[in-house]
């Protein structure tokens, strides 16, 4: 089993609102444990609203108001030790920015600046990074890298408007991996893009995780894609982990009655018999149901449900839910 | 076998660019299609085919450069649309852009029945309202006086499916209406079709690039490509034995929910749209991996394979 | 009433609402006014602010305080008439253009360019020579008016242009609405603010050219506003004989004006910001 290279330990990240008067409080993230190992592709899933972006946001360090931490800590590995990023300076922060953990936001196709062309933007990059290099050593390393990642050099030369969403979605990531981080987080990197072209981003990120043999952890609502990706897999809900376990074991084996769910609802080739979405909505961040957040809209619901909110329970080796079910076996 | 709808020889051009460089898009290539009542047609493609300009035409939104769409055997006049959308309503893609997020949702019902004289009196309507969430899983009295930003995507696009039954259409179109839904509420949405092609005989235009769902919901499906349809046929046919290269192509790149399934071999995206759309011969021709000589030069024609109609030199009797 | 008390919490909308609540009780107060406002002569000249005379009285031989009441009530007057008529043409102008698009709109947008083009205070100017003892507080309103609407049709025309893509109004059309209804019930709620914060521009605009054109001697100088008390202190040399209550009257009269109406306009725009407003809607 590899190392651990990212820990969360009892994350606490809300959105502290105060809108003409009125104080809103969005518990997005509400207690989350994370081990993620190196050379794995990590996924997270959930329904949109459950929290899935910030906790990203939370991992990265990227903690602008109206977001705050109120509790817990995350912790990298690095050089062997381990350190808590919110305890470091901004400028330390910084320095393992791009170099040890870059961050692929959502919508990511508008983040290269339309103005430059793209080796400009690389340009940038690299120079902020490496020194020592004249202009015409970077622009080859930049062609370099964009060759081995399959996307056509001419890619370079464009300015952002003259490529596609997928094209520009691909030239990001590669962007995020230029540095060889050892960590880097994907924000729904296939959402409004088509079929073909998602299956060339995955591809991409794939070949990224294969080559540099880092750690992708991938956010995605889209279960078919993290059934293609992820080796590990953990379903977020209402801002807290509730399952997390092998992509086999999610796919094969759901326990948790969301997870059941959500697998059972998805449709499949060479079926056309009838299946059911999750019923009922989902919950308010700002104020979550008791106990298990999931208690309104399950069919095995108990009094405990109700009253505690359950840990993890681990009824199968390295398969992890957070449902009160699993303490009855 | 009546023909609720019928689309012949739709063209549409678009001119884009300067009065120095004009590109001409043919959006929408001498498509024709038909509709039958209590049917679920499915119009598939990615982004870019042509499907969401073939749903604005068919709504009046658009005008056709050449073609017709003939509904209840009449052809569809500018000023006639009033008629017309009684019989034919529309889901959109986006749940919060279908309603002005300034205004309660409940508005749009009243209007609709106001306009269309679908009822006398405030109760009448309210009665009508509450039987319509009825059949898409809502009730009145958890959808009044609220605005758009209070519902979940899912129910905002039942509700959106519910104001829509308010005439009694004969056909609903649906554009894209699950992709900006979470994958799992999109089933809730995707059943309704089911519900209302068995219990009220109403046809849907199903438009996206989900083949999935289209499988799953789907009678028959037409996969279009740059403005053309290059294969039509019942769902099961097509999706599971695709006939034409670039459906098996898309049938190939879906992210199936299985890990033992995972994509074998790679591809590569080179061309541009542009190119594309501007071919002569067969649109595809320039990715396919079964090219020949004669589909750079010739577009092809229709040819019919076992029920399945394909548009690819490969099937062509030469 | 959660609007005021929602609008309260801003401390612009506080002190602006105060200001002008002041401004206009004592606009109100002419009514009460011992004196004609036209008349020479009423009371002696030139006396320093006193408890008889609260600010003193001019060289004219008028009462300074009921003078500025007259002239921030006339000003007010010329003000709103100029921005309220400016508004319902470019509303008007802005909608059509924006919602109609093709021949109408460059029609439109052709006219109201022109408007903008040509050398606005030059044509007032002439204007105003022409018709110069006609003048009244309603003309003048009514000429800067149709100065004043261009900019702004303009404006609303690209909101609407940029509504009409949203799919709501496609929800609309096919919910059977005509094109009016559509306009008016869809579009004016993002219009509004803009409305809003132009008619107070442009009432502050109207303000200031009243009182420049006044300076000019182009308005009727018997009918008290606050430039033509203004050019009258400055004729009459106030500030070398050193009459300050005089000059300073409709000088800090109209600063008072100009700031309280911009930071209502800042206030109450970002009130009904769209922005702002859904986010009160999901606090509800």
């Amino acid at each position: 089993m590899n190392g651990t290279i990212l820990r969360a330990e009892q994350l606490q990240a809300f959105y502290v609102l105060d809108i003409f008067g009125t104080r809103r409080v969005i518990k997005a993230v509400d207690g989350v444990n994370l081990e993620i190992r190196e050379n794995e592709v990590y996924g997270i899933a959930g329904e949109s609203g459950c929290g899935k972006s910030t906790l990203l946001k939370a991992l990265y360090g990227a903690m602008d108001p109206p977001l705050r931490l109120i509790g817990g800590k995350v912790y990298y590995r690095v050089e062997g030790k381990d350190v808590d990023i919110f305890s470091l300076r901004p400028d330390d922060v910084k320095k393992l920015r791009w170099e040890y953990i870059s961050y692929v936001p959502q919508g990511s196709m508008s983040v290269l600046n339309p103005v430059i062309k793209v080796k400009e933007a690389y340009r940038d990059f690299l120079e902020s990074h490496v020194r020592g290099k004249t202009r015409g050593e970077i622009f080859e390393i930049a062609k370099e890298h964009i060759a081995a990642l399959g996307l056509p050099p001419t890619v370079l030369e464009a300015y952002p408007h003259q490529l596609s969403g997928g094209m520009r979605q691909r030239v990001t990531i590669a962007l995020a991996a230029l540095l060889k981080p050892r960590i880097m987080i994907a924000d729904e990197p296939t959402t409004a893009l088509d079929v073909v072209v998602q299956r060339g981003v995955i591809q991409l990120l794939k070949s990224i995780q294969e080559s540099l043999g880092n750690t992708i952890i991938l956010v995605t609502h889209d279960m078919g894609v993290q059934a293609n990706v992820a080796d590990r897999v953990g379903i977020m809900y209402a801002g807290k982990i509730v399952e997390e376990a092998s992509v086999e074991e999610i796919f094969g084996n759901p326990l948790h009655p969301y997870t059941r769910y959500l697998i059972n609802s998805l449709p499949r080739f060479g079926d056309k018999g009838t299946r059911e979405s999750v019923p009922g909505s989902p919950p308010s961040l700002i104020d979550p149901p008791s106990g298990c957040s999931f208690h309104p809209r399950c069919p095995y619901t108990r009094p405990i449900c109700r009253e505690q909110t359950p840990g993890f329970f681990e009824p199968v080796a390295h398969h992890k839910v957070a449902c009160w079910l699993m303490g009855e076996r | 076998m009546e023909k609720l709808l019928e689309v012949e020889n739709l063209t549409k051009v678009f001119t884009l660019g300067s009065l120095l460089s004009r590109i001409r898009i043919r959006a929408v290539d001498d498509v024709s299609f038909h509709i039958r009542p209590a049917e679920i047609f499915t119009l598939a493609g990615e982004s870019g085919c042509g499907k969401t300009t073939i749903a604005r035409i068919i709504l009046g939104f658009e005008e056709p450069t050449s073609g017709a769409v003939i509904y209840g055997g009449k052809k569809g006049a500018k000023n006639e649309r009033v008629w017309f959308t009684e019989g034919v309503q529309a889901i959109f893609q986006d749940p919060f852009g279908t309603f002005n997020p300034l205004r309660t949702v409940e508005q749009y019902f009243f209007e609709t029945i106001q306009n269309y004289r679908l009822a006398r009196t405030r109760e009448e309507g309210v009665r009508l309202i509450d039987e319509k969430l009825r059949a898409v899983g809502l009730s009145y009295e958890e959808f009044a006086g609220k605005y758009p930003s209070e519902f979940s995507g899912g129910q905002l696009q039942r509700i959106s499916i519910a104001r829509a039954l308010l005439t009694d259409p004969k056909l609903l179109v649906a554009d894209e209406p699950v992709s900006m839904v979470d994958a799992s509420l999109r089933m809730s949405v995707v059943n309704l079709f089911k519900k209302l092609r068995e219990e009220m005989g109403v046809s849907v235009v199903y438009i996206t690039h989900d083949l999935a769902t289209a499988y799953y919901v789907g009678d028959r499906i037409a996969i279009m490509f740059r403005g053309n349809i290059v294969e039509m046929g019942p769902v099961e046919k097509v999706l599971i034995e695709p006939l034409h290269p670039y459906t098996r192509l898309l049938r190939e790149s879906i992210p199936e929910a299985d890990p033992s399934r995972r994509w074998g071999g790679r591809i590569a995206l080179t061309e541009t749209e542009y190119q594309e759309y501007l071919r002569t011969g067969c649109k595809f021709a320039g990715r396919c991996p079964e090219v020949m000589e004669v589909c750079r030069n010739r577009v092809p024609g229709y040819v019919e394979v076992d029920g399945v109609q394909v548009r690819c030199h490969k099937y062509n009797p030469l | 009433m959660k609007v005021l008390k929602d609008l309260f919490r801003d401390y612009r909308f506080v002190l602006s609402f105060c200001v002008l609540c002041l401004l206009l009780f004592l606009a109100f107060l002419t009514v009460f006014s011992p004196y004609d406002p036209t008349l020479w002569g009423v009371v002696p000249r030139d006396l320093k602010p006193s408890w008889k005379y609260l600010l003193g009285t001019s060289s004219k031989g008028q009462d300074i305080f009921w003078q500025a009441a007259f002239a921030v009530r006339n000003s007010l007057i010329i003000s709103v008439i100029a921005g309220v008529v400016s508004r319902v043409i470019a509303v008007t102008v802005g909608m059509v253009a924006g919602y109609k698009g093709g021949l109408t709109d460059r029609i439109l947008m052709f006219l109201s360019d022109s408007f903008l083009v040509i050398p606005l205070f030059l044509i007032i100017v002439m204007l105003a020579m022409l018709v110069r003892q006609m003048m009244n507080l309603v003309t003048l309103g009514l000429l800067l008016a149709i100065f004043g609407w261009a900019w702004d049709a303009r404006l609303i025309r690209s909101q609407i242009l940029s509504l009409r893509e949203r799919e709501f109004t496609q929800t609309a059309v096919l919910s059977g609405t005509g094109t009016l209804r559509l306009v008016l019930k869809e579009y004016m709620p993002f219009a509004t603010p803009l409305v809003f914060s132009t008619l107070i521009n442009n009432m502050s605009w109207a303000i200031g050219m009243e009182i420049t054109l006044a300076i000019l001697g182009l308005v009727n100088m018997d009918i008290p506003t606050l430039g033509t008390m203004l050019q009258w202190a400055i004729s009459y040399q106030a500030m070398f004989l050193g009459y300050w209550w005089w000059l300073l009257t409709p000088v800090v009269l109209a600063i008072l004006l100009f700031v309280a109406l911009y930071w209502l306009s800042v206030s109450v725009s970002e009130y009904l910001d769209p922005r702002t407003r859904l986010q009160r809607v999901g606090a509800q």
